[in-house]
């Protein structure tokens, strides 16, 4: 049979690419599973737990363990659910994400184009830092906030994460930075534009890409985090993640899998949410080289 | 007429490398001036330099009688366009236009008269409220160079303007920027490596190479009589053709191969020491196709119709020389033609200075 090659190639289904194909479902069954397991387990009762067919849908569905997870169940001695650990977590990133977002946007427009003496030692000095894993810093970093007062309150947790966010923040704020034309920086400076004019004026409104991709990644960086949260929040400001950890971890009593559940649920909302909205973005700020756990 | 830049003994250098060193340049009132040479030549970083955008590690920077060496470039009655437009992309063609203006806190009235002169002159008076996102090219030099226009500069620094534009757009923007500084005849100066805009703009030419000037002239000197070997390679296209060659005094010739040319006419001859070796450069449209005592017999090699000129390819002692005709002119491959030579025309240069004699 003879056809002859004209207009669009037409496309072929070949064994490569169904194999392809499955290997990408397999992927996501796999991936999804977990969360298939949560969302039912968090709807069913203890009594339908506890016959342990995880798999199975629940015969009737219960939402009380929503509820309870979010502003009844007990995390150490208080009762009050996650609502408060909430509440410190938005207290805590709020801040921690502007002013680290804020300072390295700074940070970065320096470095890339007042080529000050020492500019480059600077930088990798930022490199350096980017890469120290910050276990290795807690108890210094404890001792000095202790010296100054602020250790296990508000303005001590945020400038922990403030601290942390910033050599990661630097670099990628930094190469963005180095991409845009210098012909435009050197514009402005005959303009008549100074080192916050040309920022505030020139620099920032091109900023936006990086400014979301930066903060995607400081709003899920923090909210996830648990141990300096545990470390350096102190009893009164304990973010979500280390209440759920005190839900989770009951030393008595019966561990209630659907409330555990739904509790992981809902702190993971916002993080879950941010990756939703702006998995775009996401994906190009791992591509700038600022992948951060 | 007095100077309106004075660049005095500057030096400038990257890290180790040396890319200026003790370099001067006046540059009249009113003048244009191109600094024209192959990319690397420094003429860019003379123009940055002159701007303001880098430090000196040497000399002095007068700008009107000013000496503006440590003046930061706000403040040295400069305006420039850049070869990239260096547009503020967030900004409509207005607020492009006013940011200067309105950096140092200028009177709205004033802002919107000025503004408004210079979109008249440069024609973009209809994208005002447009980004330079949608703005061709041509548009966007033209609100490039509006932005220095705005300023009230005293000089207009011009960094490769025309070299991102297509050749078509390339020839009206260079008739623009010409006829702009017969309106304005503020103090222009050009860097270009494109010898076309350097003849067609220039009121004076420097042909810069590894950081020195190896010309400064009006355009006509400088294809006319070029300094040295270098600057006769540059101007000039198709360009000069070059041919090594040995004088012979007492015959007032030069001996190519065993071919001699009768240099007699030639207005140094004086100059020429018996045995010196030379190179002889003969521009193309500087050769004649005629049979005269003096005439060489070669083929015609390849033949190029450009419409308005045939260059016509031919060859003496190997080396292959261009001959610039009339486009009506009719040719054919292997046509044996005479060819002579516009003696008077022609330059000759010392083989080892290569500077011209």
């Amino acid at each position: 049979m003879n056809v002859i090659p004209s207009g669009r190639r037409p496309k072929h289904l070949t064994i490569g690419r169904i194999g392809m194909y499955c290997f990408i479902l397999v992927c996501a069954i796999f991936f999804l599973m977990p969360l298939y397991v949560m969302v039912i387990t968090s709807l069913k009762d203890m009594d339908e737990i506890r016959a342990a067919n995880i798999l199975n849908l629940p015969k009737e569905l219960s939402f009380y363990s929503w509820p309870k997870a979010w502003s009844t169940a007990c995390t150490g001695f208080v009762c009050e659910g996650l609502k408060p650990g909430f509440f410190n977590s938005i207290k805590i990133t709020v801040p921690s994400v502007i002013v680290s977002v804020g300072l390295s946007a700074i940070n970065g427009y320096a470095l890339a184009f007042w080529r000050f003496r020492g500019a480059y030692f600077f930088f990798g000095l930022c490199m350096f830092g980017a890469f120290i894993p910050y276990q290795v810093m807690v108890y210094p970093l404890l001792k000095i906030e202790d010296a100054l007062g602020i250790y296990s309150t508000l303005p001590g947790i945020i400038l922990v994460h403030t601290i942390f966010g910033m050599p990661i923040l630097t670099l990628i704020f930094r190469n963005f930075y180095a991409s845009l034309p210098i012909d435009l920086f050197k514009a402005a400076r005959i303009d008549g534009g100074n080192f916050i004019k040309i920022f505030l004026y020139v620099i920032i409104p091109m900023s936006a890409p990086i400014t979301i991709v930066a903060v995607i990644l400081q709003v899920t960086g923090i909210w996830n985090d648990f141990l300096l949260g545990l470390v350096f929040a102190g009893r009164d400001n304990q973010p979500m993640t280390v209440q759920l950890n005190n839900i989770v971890q009951v030393d008595y009593g019966v561990a209630e899998y659907n409330v555990d559940m739904s509790a992981t649920i809902l702190t993971s909302l916002v993080p879950l949410f941010v990756y939703f909205i702006s998995g775009r973005w996401f994906v190009r700020g791992i591509a700038a080289g600022a992948i951060k756990g | 007429m007095k100077n309106s830049v004075e660049v005095k003994n500057i030096s400038f250098s990257y890290g180790k490398t040396e890319i200026l060193n003790d370099l001067s340049l006046d540059i009249k009132e009113g003048e244009f001036m191109v600094l024209l040479g192959p990319s690397g030549c420094g003429k860019t970083t003379l123009l940055n330099c002159i701007a303001g955008l880098l430090d000196l590690s040497d000399g002095q920077i007068w700008i009107e009688d000013d000496n503006v060496t440590w003046k930061e470039p706000k403040d040295r009655h400069i305006g420039m366009v850049f070869q990239s437009y260096a547009l503020y992309p967030s900004m409509t063609v207005e607020k492009n236009l006013s940011f200067g203006l309105r950096m140092v806190g200028t009177a709205k009235k004033i802002i919107d008269d000025k503004i408004e002169k210079a979109s008249n002159l440069l024609q973009i008076n209809e994208l005002l409220k447009r980004k330079p996102s949608q703005l061709s090219g041509g548009q966007r030099q033209r609100v490039a160079i509006g932005r220095a226009l705005v300023r009230d500069a005293k000089v207009f620094l011009f960094d490769e303007p025309l070299s991102n534009l297509d050749a078509k757009l390339r020839a009206e923007l260079r008739y623009e920027i010409k006829k702009l500084h017969r309106d304005l005849s503020n103090t222009m100066i050009y860097v270009t490596h494109d010898q076309i805009e350097a003849m067609t703009l220039a009121d004076r030419i420097s042909v810069m190479k590894d950081g020195l000037i190896q010309q400064l002239d009006t355009p006509k000197q400088i294809y006319n009589k070029p300094a040295n070997l270098f600057v006769a390679g540059f101007i000039g296209s198709p360009s000069m053709n070059f041919l090594n060659a040995k004088f012979d005094k007492s015959n007032q010739n030069i001996i190519v191969g065993n071919k001699q040319i009768d240099i007699s006419k030639y207005e140094n001859i004086n100059n020429l020491i018996d045995d010196q070796k030379v190179v002889f450069g003969i521009r193309p449209e500087n050769i004649n196709i005629e049979k005269n005592e003096n005439s060489i017999l070669s083929n015609v090699e390849l033949v190029e119709p450009m419409g308005a000129d045939t260059l016509v390819w031919t060859s003496i002692e190997g080396t292959p020389i261009s001959i610039r005709l009339e486009g009506s002119s009719n040719y054919n491959l292997n046509d044996e033609i005479n060819i002579s030579f516009d003696i008077n025309k022609s330059s000759i240069f010392d083989n080892k200075s290569e500077e011209r004699i």
